[in-house]
């Protein structure tokens, strides 16, 4: 049986590193978060939380910091590494050891793949991995899971579809990972050049049903949860292969037609023109309560690796 | 009984690697650095010899030169099967067979050019051997895969 006492002082590296049973106890306590997000609480007060964001991002940082100050502890940190040492030439490995004095946990985002993996090596205080390159971001994961178990009740039985891009994108990555836990089948739907990785899908498919389609029409009536990505530019070493994908899959009340009526909507956000904003007034859409998810999940994993909950 | 034939001469100091999966003979060669254009000792090359033991082999010979523990590791990448024999004064005096270890530190490079490991940090490149045949190697940090060719492509 898992407990609280496992996740203490633990890294947040890859959702592969954790079993369905501690997944399970961290959306547990995610639910438990709900009350506490919107009261607020005590419970890591004079904790620190430093921020390490080498990629251009908001919404994730602000999530993070939001819920460390919900738990009552402070937050630190920078968003633009053209403003840090690393400008100057310093390396990873440097950087965590010196902002590990300033903190208790470290939430990192790098452009580059195994960032977390490394910084975790050379740091003393925990490393939340808030996204690797085009690897892994596992908290997004958590907070997906959380959004099916809390919109469906339970992720056993789901037919899910993640849509868009497969290859780059690190969110379908962590949650591919987070569903082969689960008795759920998946339907990976991308254009050819967008596959999912082979690490991935070499992973996955020994644990869960797969199907590789590039129609999202063929499946839409069978799915249970649709979670589109966007097909993010800046991944592409190649603008002219981004221009032949760009716009590829258009999510409206079109294509909604032959879906469930229960069918919910996930994307990780932002969106640029993937999802219509016809679809938005729509029950099929929970993208937004995602952000709020985002938050509890968080909150949950903090409380957890800095030993505050029983 | 018909006589056994030695295809290459006999070499007085040096190595001997036996055993290569047939056709990889060059890559082996490739990976000791040998291109034939420096003034190291003689090295005989032989490809497709009979064996018991494969069906077919391949064989590298070097005059005056033994292998390093990162050299006999390099090896084992490509030819799991291959032994290495010391030769002083034409006996073998040391046999052994290479074996491939589950952790490979510091000998490749992750081909994926995102892999942190590539970059200005003070790590050497971890890789763990999830198949020796065919060979497929596991990045520690990225996760990436790599195969034969990927690992060739290195040396």
């Amino acid at each position: 049986m898992v407990c609280a006492v496992e996740f203490r002082s633990r890294d947040i590296i890859s959702i592969k590193d954790f079993t369905r049973q501690e997944i399970d106890y961290i959306l547990e306590t995610a639910k438990a978060m709900e009350p506490l997000a919107k009261s607020g609480s005590d419970m890591l007060r004079g904790k620190l939380l430093a921020t390490l964001f080498f990629e251009p991002s908001t919404r994730t940082m602000l999530s993070f910091e939001s819920a460390m100050h919900r738990l009552g502890g402070s937050a630190i940190g920078f968003s633009e590494p053209g403003v840090s040492s690393v400008k100057k030439g310093e390396n990873l490995a440097d950087t965590v050891r010196v902002v590990e004095s300033y903190a208790d946990i470290l939430v990192l985002r790098h452009p580059l793949e195994g960032a977390a993996r490394l910084a975790a090596e050379f740091a003393s205080v925990p490393i939340i991995n808030a996204g690797s390159g085009a690897e892994e971001h596992p908290t997004q994961a958590l907070l997906d899971l959380y959004t099916m178990v809390k919109e469906k009740d339970a992720i056993d039985g789901l037919n899910v579809a993640l849509v868009g891009d497969l290859r780059y994108g690190r969110t379908v990555h962590s949650l591919s990972y987070a569903l082969s836990n689960y008795k759920v089948r998946l339907f990976l739907i991308s254009p050819e050049s967008l596959r999912m990785r082979r690490e991935v899908l070499e992973t996955v498919k020994g644990k869960m049903k797969v199907v590789e389609k590039t129609a999202l029409e063929e499946v839409i009536s069978e799915l249970d949860v649709l979670y589109v990505t966007r097909i993010q530019k800046e991944r592409f070493p190649d603008p002219a292969e981004y221009a032949k994908v760009k716009g590829v899959y258009k999510i409206d009340l079109n294509l909604l037609k032959d879906a469930k009526k229960d069918l919910i909507i996930l994307h990780p956000l932002p969106r640029v023109d993937e999802i219509a904003p016809e679809v938005d007034t729509t029950p099929h859409a929970r993208y937004f309560q995602q952000v709020w998810n985002g938050i509890v999940t968080r909150m949950a994993l903090l409380a957890l690796i800095l030993e505050a909950t029983e | 009984m018909p006589k056994k034939t030695l295809y290459v001469a006999k070499i007085r100091n040096g190595t001997v690697i036996d055993h290569i999966t047939a056709g990889h003979a060059m890559d082996v060669a490739k990976i000791l650095g040998i291109a034939g254009r420096t003034n190291g000792g003689i090295v005989t090359i032989a490809m497709n010899v009979a064996s018991k033991k494969l069906g077919k082999k391949d064989m590298v010979k070097i005059e005056g030169r033994e292998l390093n523990p990162d050299e006999v590791d390099k090896i084992a990448l490509l030819a799991p099967h291959a032994s290495i024999n010391i030769i002083r004064n034409y006996e073998v005096i040391e046999k052994k067979e290479v074996k491939l270890p589950r952790v490979l530190k510091g000998i490749i490079k992750c081909a994926n050019p995102a892999c942190i490991s590539n970059s200005d940090e003070p790590v050497q490149p971890k890789f763990y051997v999830e198949s020796e045949e065919p060979l497929s190697v596991k990045c520690h940090y990225c996760g990436y895969i790599m195969e034969k060719q990927d690992i060739l492509k290195q040396f």
